[in-house]
């Protein structure tokens, strides 16, 4: 395999560094003999994915594979869907210190950004695009970071295209922050909680008298038009809220403020969240987390524990395992790693199958795209990974992987320098 | 330096070392000879100290009590020779009594069955902050003494009078299967101060923690940090950060030759001391060894160049993304390369990080190492070490499982100079060892017990017997495990 994909390496780079279908676009193919996990369903041992046109059409042990099918034999290896990392900010921050390549965080006002819509911006030529998709995950939540409410998150799916074709779905959820510490805002925490109730009162108010308002005959509101108008779909239980909040008792102000004011919450890092999981899994809130933190490295996350997982997990609470251990965990650099990061769950008592629930199917659930993605299930979208291995671990590798029944086999950069490299000194002139 | 989601962008442009992923000091083991593994050119350049106490801050630690310890039945990774399946090894003494296919127990033994386990020396960590970069960390916790970044040259601070033996981060470190920590100094400063080299043990001092007879390092930092840190005062570009090297270097010879002088003929009032230039004629003399951030490859080959200029030798470039570029000089020069797996692309200096490096280093015969400069990096090199293995594997530039085992043992023992006490199994070395709960570079696999000097230091199996830290009392709950 070593020098095979080394030679597709060289081939790709000697011809046109992009996107190879495997054939033109109507077409179909079964993928054969391999062990699949179609996450929505059984293990078949010797499973067939069948797919058409860039929809998956079958799954299963008894497929019919039609005569003009185009086989891929996958006997001996695994066959998952493709991954989902439900926290990056892929497209939206390049190089971290590169200020003109980051564009995660918006100006507000405030520390409100209620109406900012990250994904307009996205970088659909970012170089950490490949790194991702070679290594399997196919989608990703992209979130605003900063602020109280930071904006709008979005799902998009790693196809190569533009800007527009990237974009799944979006908005999926509204971002905010809880806590104070390392709160954006250095307030108090009780604050920031009264802060976003204000807030939430206010957007109330503009619904009811959006005509007074227009012709300034109403009080001055706690934020801007747009804002206000953005979180309208938060008040009306369409948008979830995704709050990232890590001490127990700030989840749990979390939770007080969605039953309050009727909106849907998800939370982000959670890093005390077992300590109340039988809470979260009773009101069935999903929570995005880690594995490989366990430092109590804030006041608001004493509790921190790389068990957090499995024990939600375990308790019914939908987890979407995500990076969030420091050491470039959670860069979009790494995007890559969160099948590892569910490695380690497993470690550290999370189900097998639930761990790769946790960065497939859960994640689709949760950001309302599982009908288009997430499991290998008849109608969805074709994201199919051949894995040489246990997806989880680190000597697998992802030797092909598809996005809308499309194959994509782009060199990284990453793939360029290492090749260029492999002789010192390089030849300039190639790859 | 860590973060919690999406605020790595801004916690990278301010802290010590996720931004300035920091580069080190050590300190001197300032009278003794070079020992005959160290390829430190000692011979020409020795020359008397020019403090009159050498150790002002002493080691104080004394191995744990120990029993002699037999593990049987396992597969041992010695990083000195080919894996041995099914084998055994013996502790006594605090030190590598017997390893082999069999070995002969005494019958007071503690005896471990390691079926279908692995043994390894303890992990060492070429860069780590741990305790001079605690935790809790947030605002006015004032946790994070890393970087003096109060003047671009601070040869004169010692990391070690910034360690907080109670920082939680230690036992989590020692729990990932690490004995042996060097703490640097951050990379703010074109020269940042000694580094000091520790046992993971706890302790009530750092004195208690140190290696004895570890020889102290000297932090270097090439590229964006220091211009960065220094914009307004200068150096503000990389031909200033040049420019300041050579101008302390020059400084020190002139402080070593009067200090030489001086203890040549003891006649007269000593010389004036000074702290940093003591620390940078150590250097010279070849007693401290130097540890350099630096993340491109033409900068490695230029601080090189600033080495011969002054005739001291880099032990280890730090950060590295680049050193795959220049594999072949640093083979060449014998400087070893601790670098990250996959950590890269967070500032453009380090775009070009690939996780082929370790693979394509080890293929040079560059002495490969894997560094953290992360608390939560530390606590998994070996996983880290498997992802780059895995790499290697993938293009073509296969590595064994032997070679990555030394990357995180005896190749980081060299870098620290302790490379004849410790890093590898072999008899007569310290006693510093890992029982892992399966192959160490598998996702599922943790360290399930470690030794160090043949102590017992850490039991998953025995919650009540670890190790807390002061901090952790009342306010960090008991993690009793409770996994699989």
């Amino acid at each position: 395999m070593n020098r095979s994909l080394s030679r597709t390496l060289v081939l790709l780079v000697a011809t046109a560094p992009g996107v190879l279908a495997l054939r033109a676009h109507a077409q179909t193919v079964a993928i054969t003999g391999g062990r699949v996990h179609p996450v929505s369903g059984p293990v078949n041992e010797n499973g067939t994915v069948l797919i058409r046109d860039g929809t998956i059409v079958a799954v299963g042990a008894n497929v019919a594979i039609p005569a003009d099918a185009q086989r891929i034999d996958a006997t001996g290896k695994i066959v998952t869907p493709g991954l989902v990392n439900a926290a990056t900010q892929l497209t939206l921050v390049e190089i971290g210190a590169v200020t003109g390549t980051r564009d995660a965080q918006a100006r507000g006002r405030d520390g409100i950004a209620a109406a900012f819509r990250p994904w307009e911006g996205l970088n659909p030529t970012s170089v950490l695009i490949s790194p991702a998709r070679n290594a399997g995950v196919t989608t990703v939540l992209v979130a605003p970071s900063g602020g109280l409410i930071s904006g709008q998150a979005g799902v998009i799916h790693l196809v190569s295209g533009t800007a527009a074709e990237m974009v799944l779905r979006a908005p999926v959820a509204m971002v905010a922050a809880l806590g104070p510490a390392r709160g954006p805002t250095g307030m108090p925490r009780a604050e920031t909680i009264m802060r976003l109730r204000e807030i939430l009162d206010d957007a109330r108010v503009y619904r009811t008298r959006r005509a007074e308002f227009e012709r300034a005959q109403t009080r001055t509101l706690a934020a801007g038009r747009l804002d206000l108008e953005a979180l309208l779909p938060v008040l009306d239980g369409r948008l979830p809220m995704l709050v990232q909040a890590d001490k127990a008792s700030d989840i749990e102000a979390a939770m007080k403020l969605a039953t309050d004011y009727g909106f849907r919450l998800i939370i982000l890092g959670g890093a005390e969240a077992w300590q109340i999981a039988g809470k979260l899994a009773a009101a069935r809130i999903p929570v995005l987390t880690g594995a490989m933190n366990n430092i109590p490295e804030s006041f608001v996350a004493l509790g921190q524990r790389q068990e957090n997982a499995g024990i939600l997990s375990r308790a019914g609470v939908p987890v979407s395992v995500i990076g969030n251990a420091g050491g470039g965990d959670e860069e979009a650099f790494n995007v890559r790693n969160v099948r590892f990061e569910a490695g380690n769950a497993v470690a550290y008592g999370m189900e097998w199958n639930a761990a790769l629930r946790s960065i497939t199917l859960t994640p689709a659930e949760t950001f309302g795209v599982a009908d288009r993605v997430g499991s290998l299930a008849p109608g969805k979208m074709a994201d199919v990974v051949i894995w040489s291995g246990d997806p989880l671990e680190f000597a697998s590798q992802p030797e092909r992987v598809f996005v809308r029944g499309r194959e994509i086999r782009q060199p990284s950069r990453q793939d360029l320098l290492e090749e260029r490299y492999k002789t010192v000194p390089p030849n300039y002139r190639k790859p | 330096m860590r973060s919690s989601v999406f605020v790595l962008a801004v916690s990278l442009i301010s802290t010590a070392c996720a931004s300035g992923r920091a580069q080190e000091a050590t300190a001197p083991t300032p009278a003794a000879p070079a020992r005959a593994s160290d390829t430190v050119k000692t011979g020409p350049m020795l020359g008397a100290l020019s403090t009159p106490n050498d150790d002002p801050f002493p080691s104080t630690y004394r191995p744990f009590p120990s029993r002699t310890t037999v593990i049987r039945n396992v597969t041992i990774m010695t990083a000195a020779g080919p894996t041995i399946r099914n084998g055994s090894i013996l502790l006594r003494d605090g030190k590598v009594a017997e390893v082999g296919a069999s070995v002969s127990a005494p019958a007071d033994a503690l005896v471990i069955d390691g079926a279908g386990k692995y043994v390894t020396p303890g992990i060492i960590d070429t860069h780590s902050h741990v305790g001079a970069g605690g935790v809790p960390n947030d605002n006015g916790a004032q946790t994070n003494d890393v970087n003096e970044a109060t003047a671009p040259v601070t040869a004169h601070v010692w990391v070690e009078h910034s360690v907080w033996p109670q920082d939680p981060q230690f036992p989590r470190t020692l729990a990932g299967g690490v004995t042996t920590i060097q703490v640097l100094p951050g990379s703010a400063n074109l020269i940042g101060g000694r580094s000091a080299t520790l046992k993971v043990v706890p302790s009530r001092t750092v004195q208690g923690m140190k290696f004895p007879g570890a020889r102290y390092g000297l932090k270097m930092a090439c590229g964006e940090n220091p211009k960065r840190v220094y914009a307004q005062r200068g150096p503000s570009t990389r031909m200033g950060n040049v420019a300041g090297y050579r101008a302390a270097w020059i400084q020190a010879e002139g402080y070593r030759r009067k200090w030489d002088k001086w203890n040549g003929n003891r006649t007269g009032d000593a010389p004036a001391r000074d702290l940093g230039l003591e620390t940078l004629a150590e250097v010279l003399r070849g007693n401290i060894l130097v540890h350099n951030h630096c993340y491109r490859a033409d900068e490695m080959a230029q601080m090189l160049d600033i080495a011969k200029e002054f005739g001291y030798r880099i032990r280890s470039f730090h950060h590295g993304v680049e050193a795959y570029k220049v594999a072949d000089l640093l083979a060449k020069e014998d400087v070893s390369a601790s670098v990250w797996a996959d950590w890269g692309g967070f500032k453009l200096e380090a775009a070009d990080g690939v996780r082929g490096n370790p693979a394509l280093l080890n293929r040079a015969g560059v002495r490969t190492i894997i560094h953290s400069d992360d608390a939560s990096g530390e606590q998994r090199l070996n996983q880290e070490a498997a992802k780059a293995m895995a790499e290697g594997n993938r293009i073509g530039v296969p590595v064994t499982e032997e070679d990555a085992i030394r990357w995180l043992t005896i190749n980081a023992a060299w870098a620290l100079g302790l490379d004849d006490r410790t890093g590898s199994l072999q008899v007569g070395k310290n006693a510093d060892v890992v029982l892992w709960s399966g192959n160490p570079f598998s996702v599922y696999t943790r360290a399930e017990k470690v030794w160090i000097d043949g102590s017992m230091m850490y039991d998953r199996l025995d919650p009540d017997q670890q190790w807390r830290t002061d901090f952790e009392l009342g306010f960090v709950p008991v993690n009793r495990g409770d996994a699989r």
